[in-house]
Formats: C-alpha cells, sequence, structure tokens
C-alpha cells in the first residue's frame, strides 16, 4: 500500500491534482480518528482532518519521499489539533462532557440495522464513556495514547510523528494507560 | 500487594507495548500466578488497551473526499511555472540579465536631459547649445548629450553628437556635410538619435573597450 501511496503522491506533485483524492480516501478515516479521539467533537475532528489534508496538499513540496508519507500527514494532523486544543484551554473541561454525549448521537444514529436494542445501548453508552474519558487525559498523553491505537504504529514511528524520545513516548503511554485503568475500571 | 509490584506493573505494560523478553514474560507469569492483587490490575490493563483501541463507529463522514478535493488550492500554475525557472537555471540567468541591461539601456537614455559635455576648456553652453568659439581648438573627441553643437573653431578629432543636432556656424543650415565641415572638425562626426543608434552606439563603445584592453594587456 505504501508504494501504491507513495506513486500518488509524485503524480500529485507532477501537478495531476486529481491523485490527491486516492490519498485523501486511504488515509480518511486514520486522519479522521486521530482528531476525533483529541478533541471528541464530530464537527471539530471534521474540520481539522480537512485542514490536516489541505495542509499536506499545499505543503507537499517540502515532504521528503525517501520517507513513510503516513508518519509525516499523521504529524501534521496532531500538531493542527494540539494547536488547537491549546487555543480553546480554557472552556475545554465543560466541552469534554458535551462531546461525549455527541459521540453517543452520532453511534445512535450509524447503527440502525442492527439486532439487540438495548446491548447496542450498553455498547453506545460504553463508547461515549471511553472517548469522554481519553478527552479529558492531558494533551501530552492523549496524542500517545491515540496514536498507539491508531493503527499498527511502532513506538518509533509514534517518536518520529510526535517528534520526542521513544522513552519519553513509552513513559507516556504507561501513565496514560493507568489513568484511563483508573477510569475505566468499573465501566 | 508486594513490595515488586512497580518492576511487576512495568513488566506489565511493556507486554501490552509488546517489548517482553521471553526472560521477562517468565517473571511476569510466574509473579501473577502468585498474586491476585496484580492478576486484577493485569487484567484492567489489559482490558483498558482493548476498549481504547475499540475504532468502530469513528469514521469520517461519507462527504469527506468531496469536501477536501473542493477545498483544495489552485496554486499549481504557479508551481509548474516557477518549477520551469527552477529547472531551466542557464536561461532564467540570461533572461534575466537581458532584462536588467535593456531597462538600464533605456532608463540611461530617458535619464538626465541635461546638456553634457566630454570636455569643459574653453566650449562654452549657451541656452542648450555647446558651442565652440572661434578662436578656440578641442584637442580630441568630443561628445555632446541633449545639446545641439555649433562649431566656429577648431576641433581635432570625432564628434559624437547624442540627441541633438549640428548647427553651421554662418548659415542657418544645419546639414553638416561637405566641405564646411572638414574645416573645422578633423574626424567623424557621429548622430545618435534613437533609441536603437544609442544601444548600438553603446555596443560599439563595449566593443571597443573589451579590444582596447585586451591590446594594453598584450605587450606584457
Amino acid at each position: 500500500m505504501e508504494t501504491i501511496i507513495a506513486e500518488r503522491i509524485k503524480e500529485v506533485k507532477k501537478g495531476n491534482t486529481q491523485a490527491f483524492e486516492d490519498v485523501v480516501s486511504f488515509y480518511q478515516n486514520k486522519v479522521y480518528f486521530i482528531c476525533f479521539r483529541m478533541v471528541g467533537n464530530k464537527q471539530e475532528a471534521e474540520d481539522l482532518a480537512q485542514e490536516a489534508f489541505i495542509r499536506a496538499y499545499t505543503n507537499l513540496e517540502s515532504f521528503d519521499e525517501r520517507r513513510k508519507f503516513s508518519t509525516w500527514l499523521y504529524r501534521i494532523a496532531t500538531n493542527l489539533t494540539i494547536d488547537r486544543i491549546r487555543k480553546k484551554k480554557p472552556d475545554y473541561y465543560i466541552d469534554a462532557e458535551i462531546k461525549g454525549t455527541e459521540g453517543l448521537d452520532m453511534h445512535d444514529q450509524l447503527a440502525t440495522d442492527e439486532a439487540l436494542p438495548e446491548e447496542q445501548v450498553e455498547n453506545l453508552e460504553l463508547r461515549g464513556h471511553i472517548q469522554t474519558e481519553i478527552t479529558a487525559l492531558p494533551p501530552k498523553y492523549r496524542s500517545v495514547i491515540v496514536l498507539r491505537f491508531l493503527e499498527e504504529l511502532s513506538l518509533q514511528e509514534i517518536s518520529e510523528v510526535l517528534d520526542m524520545p521513544v522513552g519519553t513516548v513509552k513513559t507516556r503511554i504507561h501513565r496514560g494507560r493507568e489513568i484511563l485503568r483508573k477510569k475505566l475500571r468499573h465501566v | 500487594m508486594m513490595n515488586c509490584e512497580q518492576d511487576i506493573i512495568y513488566l506489565m505494560h511493556k507486554y501490552l507495548d509488546e517489548a517482553l523478553t521471553d526472560e521477562e514474560q517468565r517473571i511476569l507469569s510466574n509473579h501473577l500466578q502468585k498474586c491476585e492483587g496484580c492478576q486484577k490490575r493485569f487484567h484492567e490493563l489489559k482490558r483498558t488497551d482493548t476498549l481504547i483501541a475499540d475504532k468502530s463507529g469513528v469514521t469520517a463522514p461519507a462527504s469527506f473526499i468531496d469536501s477536501v478535493m473542493s477545498q483544495l488550492p489552485e496554486k499549481k500554475s504557479r508551481a509548474t511555472w516557477l518549477g520551469w525557472f527552477r529547472h531551466h537555471p542557464l536561461v532564467s540567468a540570461a533572461a534575466v540579465f537581458m532584462l536588467l541591461m535593456v531597462s538600464g539601456i533605456f532608463s540611461a537614455w530617458n535619464q538626465d536631459q541635461q546638456v553634457t559635455v566630454s570636455k569643459q576648456e574653453g566650449v562654452v553652453i549657451e541656452d542648450g547649445t555647446v558651442v565652440v568659439p572661434e578662436d578656440v581648438t578641442v584637442e580630441g573627441d568630443l561628445v555632446v548629450r541633449n545639446g545641439d553643437l555649433r562649431i566656429d573653431g577648431h576641433i581635432n578629432g570625432d564628434v559624437t553628437l547624442i540627441n541633438g543636432q549640428f548647427i553651421d556656424g554662418g548659415s542657418s543650415e544645419t546639414v553638416p556635410e561637405g566641405e564646411n565641415l572638414q574645416a573645422y572638425v578633423s574626424g567623424e562626426l557621429n548622430y545618435v538619435n534613437q533609441v536603437f543608434e544609442w544601444v548600438w552606439y553603446h555596443m560599439k563603445n563595449f566593443v571597443g573597450e573589451v579590444f582596447s584592453l585586451e591590446e594594453s594587456g598584450s605587450p606584457e
């Protein structure tokens, strides 16, 4: 897959804008996942994810093709999101509650034709709860935790995305996991 | 719980990071068999990972791709001609050089509208006309810019008139050809009244300088 993406990137660099569609298509859910997990609000997550792709497109000249595109793209997305979180810090804890509920609404709509409504509702509540707890983590733990569970990202890759030593990534994953363990113990 | 808890907890996290060595794996499972507290904690940690790894329901909306594609800036054309310059540095350098040279010549042409003369001794400037008085002999070439020239005396050299005319001393005729002129000017008389001639004049001067430089350089 990486090689197909690399081909597409080359074409975009040559001026074929349409080739970028495949890049967006392949990474959209991953980038959206990073943003959603970090901010906990789907509208904001969508805005941030779109902004991340647009930035990637406009700065494509500065992307070094010998490196992994995904790492570069995730880095843009996390930096944008962390920036956004920093800017609106004051009302962030109040927001977190509302965001969790919004998550519920979305799952509600998505899950229409599945059986067993009661079990479904429980699942939705659980997901909303997990999202709320992740969003409530201090940002420095949140970013590592989100990236850790995005896909099979190695600790090395996470350290590249966040531009910090692997040791720091490890410690933060451990701390974040401990915080979440205490919060999610009884759900 | 036991005193060794910190080390064991570290191993639990390491397990979840999939970074345990065989030896550590053995230590961890041995401990877990004996310690109920750690078993519980280990279970909670594993469950936490499972819970937060769940991505179901978190997907970009269906309109996402179209939305991004429609927002992409249309600046590729700028990038392509900039790219062209980047790929043809020699042509670009030549173009810039030509541009500067041409604009330099034009601005020099349009520049000073003041009357200037290359030699001042004995020459009089009256009302935009340069006059060489009767009793004066100018030694060497004379260049007059932005003014007419009247010669009552003598010039032992070439005369160049830039943006000006030659006025014959006695009569009002302005055509300097013929015997009259020969009497006053011992060299050539050049007119430069158009931009192209101005350019040509500069080229001749430039070439002349290059050759005279080479000549003065060669004997050494």
